[in-house]
């Protein structure tokens, strides 16, 4: 699967980390390690940028995190409209792993938390697109 | 106090929705203003930088072709972009430049007609000024990554959405006095009053963000001319200097950032670099103006340059410490909040409102004392990247 399945609407076709995506619809979400000097990345890299190795290999998420911060969009930019309301934060997985993703629909506006713990899933949209996305622990 | 680069000039056109003319015409606004605040002459100018953030302009390379409308050819000409902070890093190459003995006089020009495409379209393309690879594909827009330093931010330190209300009440203050800023009424708490039909600025755009908190799309011009000593003193009765600059980056992407709550990174960085390279503390500053696309960015911003300790800059609010008459005056000419935000404009309409504060000229927008030290702080993209610029007399 290409890199322009990943997100709701894809600006980027192709790069070296596009396995992301098929990892994804395995329902798997991985990060890269840099096999020379261990450094840990996410969203993936090909290139590690601590000891310039392309040396990479894939690694799983943690599952649970802390949320660190959100925000609710009510206007979005063209192309995401249809969607709004929707949450959006920065999770917490410790070991220098965060991730900015969405949160799941299901979870109320009101119920979100900063600090609250949580975990990540695969999305799969209805036209294919594929994602991950934030729920609660 | 090294002074060894001056602003001998400084010009800004009217910060306006819908500019009624080329990126070239709006650039000869700034321009004319500042060579006839220098009172130099085309042939004394010996190179030109041009600024601005590339989505907007239909036109590509624009250096050489508003370098020609200005008739600033044959001398070389150069092109500078860090988004919403082109302009201040223009003046970083353009002092550089002097610095390094290749160059006597420099113009930096920046400009952005953001009316070339639609209100939408624009919000989309400032969002992929993040992180188009891993943060655009899930909706992303500049409000909304404010937001999360905002969330973060007020979960911490106790601010409220009241004190983000009175950095835009403060900011329409000190709009209303600016004959070149593009939104000139005052801001009452009842505009952001939700259970008032009328208020314009209650409306979430990304919580906790409302439309109050957010600076408007404008078109703009700004150019600010610097010369070598030699010059400065040859061509300039009020030559004001830049002693101190720095700058600073940061991970585009949000997942790679160090703590929400603490606010920019970039503006401790360039803060720092700016007032060791100056040989002054936050304490020496008597007037700023700082990068205030949204009212959480003011309040990040004093943290940052040290006018008031980390989880505190609410304080300076609350206590009308930023207003004119107040410890330390920031952004009294109505800044980003009121002026409207035209990207590769920016940075230069804040150096000249420092500029002519240092001058004594700054008319009812004067800071009352006679300021000898003034400070620019300006912000590209979510911080991506930070500039600041201290000046003095």
């Amino acid at each position: 699967m290409g890199f322009d399945k990943f997100g709701r609407k894809s600006f980027t076709g192709v790069t070296k980390t596009a396995k992301f995506v098929d990892l994804l619809a395995e329902g798997k979400i991985e990060g890269t390690v840099c096999k020379q000097c261990g450094a840990k990345y996410f969203p993936p890299r090909s290139d590690c940028a601590a000891c310039l190795s392309k040396d990479m290999e894939w690694f799983e998420m943690p599952k649970k995190g802390t949320l660190e911060t959100f925000t609710i969009a009510y206007y979005a930019p063209f192309g995401f409209e249809k969607d709004c309301p929707y949450t959006m934060g920065v999770a917490d997985f410790s070991d220098n792993l965060k991730l900015f993703a969405r949160l799941a629909g299901d979870i109320k506006p009101e119920d979100v938390k900063v600090g609250m713990d949580v975990s990540i899933r695969p999305l799969k949209y209805d036209d294919g697109q594929m994602s991950f996305e934030i729920t609660k622990a | 106090m090294a002074k060894e680069v001056a602003v001998i000039g400084v010009g800004q056109s009217s910060f306006v929705r819908g500019y009624e003319g080329s990126i070239r015409e709006l650039a000869f606004e700034a321009f004319r203003e500042a060579m006839q605040d220098a009172g130099i002459a085309k042939k004394d100018v010996d190179a030109s930088i041009f600024c601005s953030a590339p989505e907007y302009d239909k036109q590509r390379s624009p250096a050489g072709v508003l370098a020609e409308y200005l008739g600033l050819i044959p001398q070389p000409t150069f092109y500078i972009e860090t988004v919403c902070s082109s302009s201040s890093s223009g003046v970083k190459v353009g002092y550089s430049m002097i610095k390094a003995g290749l160059h006597d006089v420099v113009v930096v020009l920046g400009f952005q007609k953001m009316s070339e495409i639609t209100s939408a379209e624009s919000q989309e393309r400032m969002g992929r000024g993040a992180d188009i690879q891993w943060e655009a594909p899930f909706g992303t827009m500049m409000p909304a990554y404010y937001a999360l330093y905002a969330q973060a931010y007020m979960a911490k330190n106790g601010l409220t959405h009241d004190d983000l209300m009175n950095v835009r009440v403060k900011s329409g203050t000190y709009g209303q006095t600016n004959e070149r800023a593009v939104f000139r009424k005052g801001v009452k708490p009842s505009d952001f009053d939700p259970n008032n039909p009328d208020a314009r600025m209650a409306a979430a755009v990304a919580w906790p963000l409302r439309v109050g908190d957010a600076c408007a799309n404008a078109d703009g011009s700004s150019c600010i001319i610097l010369a070598n000593a030699e010059k400065a003193k040859a061509f300039s009765k009020k030559p004001v200097w830049i002693t101190g600059i720095g700058a600073a980056s940061e991970a585009v992407n949000m997942a790679a950032r160090p703590d929400f709550a603490k606010g920019l990174s970039v503006g401790y960085g360039a803060a720092k670099q700016a007032y060791n390279m100056a040989g002054i503390t936050a304490k020496d500053v008597k007037v700023a103006e700082v990068h205030d696309c949204f009212t959480i960015a003011e309040i990040m911003a004093y943290e940052g340059l040290g006018f008031a300790p980390m989880g505190d800059g609410k304080q300076l609010i609350r206590e009308k410490a930023t207003y004119k008459e107040g410890r330390i005056p920031v952004n009294v000419d109505g800044g980003l909040l009121s002026k409207g935000h035209p990207i590769g404009a920016t940075g230069g309409s804040q150096m000249r409102t420092i500029v002519l504060q240092l001058r004594g000229e700054a008319g009812p927008m004067q800071v009352p004392g006679d300021p000898d030290i003034g400070l620019v702080h300006n912000v590209g993209g979510v911080g991506l990247y930070g500039s600041v610029t201290i000046f003095g007399r």
